[in-house]
């Protein structure tokens, strides 16, 4: 049922001449799930809207699912699901309505329709919900019903447009749990937009980084957090001190008081499971250490500081 | 000011206002009117009236309906497609649509019969008034179903009905019509309304084969037959009060389902 994606040579030049998307390539395994990380305005959100079919890429640009060309297939007949960051649910039909909708309009028989609705509200724990209107629901809800809906008539890929980010941070870690067991079950393509590099982290097989309307770096991960391939990539997944050539991540750095220490504390913020420190040396070089918040020196103290060894 | 003293104020303002109302109606089903009401109720007013002017109730009636079939078809769509594009051309065009609300009636009218006076039998057919209404009423339906559809994600919520694999008469009699029949119900009250009480431009339109009801009513008045034009005035507000009174309900409604979102 799933598909791999093929996109080449695909750009984005709006109206009035501002470069959304620069031409590029990307290969998207059938079943993976890939996400799409970068701050506002970096393209992220026009490349999911090309590979849904909501825009049509610059002049030259493909589209390729399973190798058949849909580049000028509109949303409507590319067989995908999508779900809004508005979530964007009907409210002139009920919650069963709404995840009901994609089936029938593709005319599939009513017994039918209620069968896999009823399906789909046991999956996303709505069934309860199925008569209520969607203005009477909570965000988290609305997000469910979204996903359904979405599911619901069981399409080649899935394409989730930042579904978490309306909501605040509790609800979001759970519904990102139950996101992430969703697609692994359904082993659908997934292409999935978030600014949020702990969500990317968390939800992906790989993640796309993109700056400026292009690809900075795709790779797991891990790939990003320890081999970034730039400073915007650095940056954008973490915190970084920088050694020398050598980019260093605050919690790979330890501390040793030390009376003979290069490094003086100048602050150390409770962060809750861990402490940051940020050092100075005579040079003025600047430094930050994450630590556990066990014996946490005073601002002044002397320390050194020396590389933990790998986990 | 106590409460007492603002709701007497307000009993007299009202009474102020009512007044007219009730002094226009009441000949109307009096026997004889400079008796009064000592001299009985009676209904042959209301009877003579009928047989007099009957014929200009129904063409109102069939006018108003015939308006607002006309305004629902043309309003709706273009609504729409002024909700759909932000651009300059779409503002002018609303600004144009808005034009014969701020013209005079008369001007509207004269126009229409220097344009069209000449063009086969329209100038002595009923359609001739049904043109100016069209071009009166239309502006009323088209503000409040374009309120209503720029007041909700009319984008987001075409896109996630394309996304489920729905086309252009699916999405649109399925997801936009509903959610903008609050709109389409409040145009449609008004434009009724203001169509069955439309005068201005009338009065130049009409010929002495297509009176409406405002039209005869002068007539009545003209000939100083007070009683007669009394209970003609009754009937009106007959037709007229329940559209009033069902268009502030729709209006609460409409306010309501909004302050939901």
């Amino acid at each position: 049922m799933s598909v791999a994606i093929k996109l080449r040579g695909c750009g984005k030049t709006w109206p009035g001449g501002t470069v959304a998307l620069h031409p590029l390539d990307l290969d998207i395994a059938a079943g993976e799930t890939l996400v799409l990380l970068g701050p506002s305005g970096c393209g992220k959100t026009t490349l999911l809207r090309l590979i849904a079919g909501l825009e049509l890429p610059d002049a030259g640009g493909q589209v390729l699912f399973d190798g058949e060309d849909v580049t000028r297939l509109p949303i409507e007949r590319r067989n995908v699901g999508m779900v809004f960051q508005s979530y964007a649910l009907f409210p002139n039909m009920d919650v069963a309505g709404n995840i009901g909708y994609g089936l029938r309009v593709r005319g599939i028989p009513r017994a039918e329709v209620a069968r896999r609705v009823d399906e789909m509200l046991e999956m996303t724990r709505l069934t309860e919900f199925a008569r209520r209107r969607v203005d009477a629901l909570s965000g988290g809800q609305r997000q469910r019903v979204a996903l359904a809906r979405a599911i619901a008539p069981r399409p080649r890929v899935l394409l989730l447009d930042e579904p978490l980010s309306a909501l605040d941070a509790r609800l979001r870690e759970e519904l990102r749990q139950e996101i992430d067991a969703l697609l692994r079950s359904l082993g659908i393509t997934a292409i999935y937009v978030t600014h949020d590099q702990a969500e990317a982290m968390a939800l992906s097989d790989r993640i796309c980084a993109m700056e400026r309307g292009r690809i900075a770096q795709i790779g797991t991960g891990r790939d990003l957090y320890h081999r970034p391939a730039n400073d915007f990539v650095a940056g954008f997944v973490g915190d970084t001190n920088r050694l020398g050539e050598e980019l260093v991540r605050p919690e790979q750095l330890a501390l040793h008081p030390s009376a003979e220490g290069e490094w003086t504390v100048q602050r150390a913020t409770f962060l809750g499971p861990f402490v940051r420190v940020k050092l100075r040396d005579a040079a003025g070089r600047e430094l930050m250490v994450d630590m556990p918040d066990l014996a946490t020196p005073a601002p002044g103290a002397r320390v050194e500081v020396r590389r933990r060894g790998p986990a | 000011m106590g409460f007492w003293t603002g709701l007497g104020f307000t009993l007299l303002i009202s009474a102020f206002l009512i007044l007219p109302v009730l002094v226009s109606v009441l000949p109307g089903i009096t026997a004889n009117q400079f008796e009064g009401l000592s001299s009985g109720l009676t209904t042959r007013w209301l009877r003579e009236v009928w047989a007099n002017y009957g014929g200009t109730v129904l063409l109102s009636l069939q006018i108003a309906l015939s308006t607002l079939v006309i305004t629902l078809l043309v309003g709706v769509p273009a609504a729409y497609v002024l909700a759909r594009h932000a651009g300059v051309t779409a503002r002018l065009v609303e600004e144009a649509l808005v034009m014969p609300v701020a013209v005079p009636g008369i001007a509207t009218a004269l126009g229409l019969i220097l344009a069209y006076g000449a063009v086969g039998d329209l100038r002595a057919s009923w359609l001739f008034i049904l043109v100016g209404h069209v071009v009166f009423c239309l502006p009323f339906m088209v503000r409040a179903v374009l309120a209503v559809l720029l007041s909700m994600d009319l984008k987001g919520l075409e896109e996630a009905a394309r996304a489920c694999g729905a086309s252009w008469p699916q999405r649109f009699l399925g997801v936009i019509l509903p959610n903008i029949a609050g709109g389409m119900l409040a145009g449609s009250l008004m434009v009724v309304t203001l169509s069955l009480g439309e005068f201005n431009m009338t009065l130049l339109l009409h010929t002495p084969f297509t009176r409406t009801l405002p039209v005869g009513l002068a007539d009545a008045y003209t000939a100083l037959r007070t009683e007669m034009a009394s209970a003609y005035t009754l009937i009106f507000f007959v037709l007229i009060v329940p559209l009033l009174s069902a268009m502030q309900w729709a209006a609460g409604r409409a306010d309501r389902v909004g302050a939901v979102r």
